[in-house]
């Protein structure tokens, strides 16, 4: 099998694996109104699962922690949480981050 | 004649009004799209099959691990089950998202769940869900912005396939840092309270701690499960009291 073949069937398997847990939710709980404790549950995962992204993102770029000035992720970090929490916006922080760190390396 | 110029004025507002709302989603998806595109032309996949990944897959986190992984010529079930887990969040995203898409009492019709679903990614989830939370938009708006979304990131793909052989190093444009700084700017259009800015920070810790404790890949999702409950709890404590 041609290695473009592989890639292919293994981009498939990544759609099969990727479509359910988009809709069967959908389909399952739109019916009816969900029971309230579950609802309140659900209203915090939005926030948490993109926190729980960032933060290793952030922090173990190399895959370990790095809590240091070097680190230029962490500098970058702060003008674009300042642009989010001003703006609410979203390109105008990644632009805000993406120069910083465009800047920095260039500085360093 | 009246009546239907009228009608056609509001058939423009709701493509003008989805486009608009996407507008932010579409130019951070050019740029993230962009960047997986190149990481993909780098990792050798064809153009066939990276623009294949943005069109039937469409995750960005899952698409640029993805890429990395096939380019480390790692074994397909081995990349499968790690997209599985990156995008099991969306399981979350999707019920939270859920009860929402009912009108007159009714949910949407199942094809139109399904494409919705198709199309509910991060982005299209902050986006959506902030305006449900404020009464909601006609129907057709959504996915209006959920077209012109995919299609930004579709477009955004080719561009960096077709651009990266020509760029070499693309370290010093900053590129790496486009998804963290689009976590940061998702987090606070979700925002609504100070306890869920807590719950962030919770979550966003335990995150950290499991992985690296060796927990990875699942660190995501054990960490959101804690984080929600623990709010949950301490919603039900805080109530008992007052």
């Amino acid at each position: 099998m041609s290695q473009n073949l592989i890639d292919s069937l293994t981009i498939v398997g990544m759609m099969l694996v990727t479509v359910p847990p988009r809709v069967l939710p959908l389909w399952l709980l739109s019916q009816k109104p969900l029971p309230p404790l579950l609802a309140r549950w659900l209203s915090y995962v939005p926030v948490a699962v993109l926190s729980a992204m960032l933060f290793p993102a952030l922090l173990m770029p190399e895959g370990r922690l790095a809590l240091r000035a070097d680190n230029l992720y962490l500098w970058a970090a702060i003008p674009a949480i300042l642009a989010a929490w001003k703006t609410r916006n979203l390109f105008l922080p990644v632009l805000a981050g993406v120069i910083t760190i465009a800047l920095l390396r260039l500085a360093v | 004649m009246a009546e239907s110029e009228l009608a056609q004025v509001k058939q423009g507002s709701v493509w003008l009004q989805g486009i608009t709302r996407a507008l932010p989603v579409m130019l951070g998806y050019l740029t993230v799209g962009f960047a997986y595109g190149v990481l993909a032309q780098e990792a050798g996949l064809s153009l066939f099959n990276g623009v294949l990944m943005s069109v039937i897959v469409f995750a960005g986190s899952a698409q640029l691990i993805g890429a990395g992984m096939i380019g480390l010529g790692m074994h397909p079930l081995s990349i499968i089950a790690t997209t599985f887990i990156v995008n099991l969040r969306h399981l979350l995203m999707s019920a939270a998202i859920a009860p929402r898409l009912r009108e007159d009492n009714r949910p949407w019709p199942p094809a139109q769940l399904t494409l919705f679903g198709l199309q509910l990614t991060d982005e299209t989830f902050a986006l959506h869900s902030s305006s449900f939370a404020q009464g909601g938009l006609p129907r057709s708006t959504y996915f209006i912005s959920n077209a012109f979304s995919q299609a930004s990131w579709v477009i955004g793909s080719a561009m960096g396939m077709l651009a990266g052989s020509l760029l070499g190093d693309l370290r010093p444009l900053g590129l790496d840092f486009v998804l963290s700084a689009m976590f940061i700017a998702l987090i606070f259009m979700q925002l609504q309270s100070h306890r869920q800015l807590l719950i962030a920070m919770l979550a966003g810790v335990l995150s950290l701690a499991l992985a690296a404790g060796g927990l990875r890949q699942w660190n995501v999702i054990v960490a959101t499960l804690l984080a929600a409950t623990v709010a949950v709890i301490a919603e039900e404590l805080t109530c008992r009291r007052t």
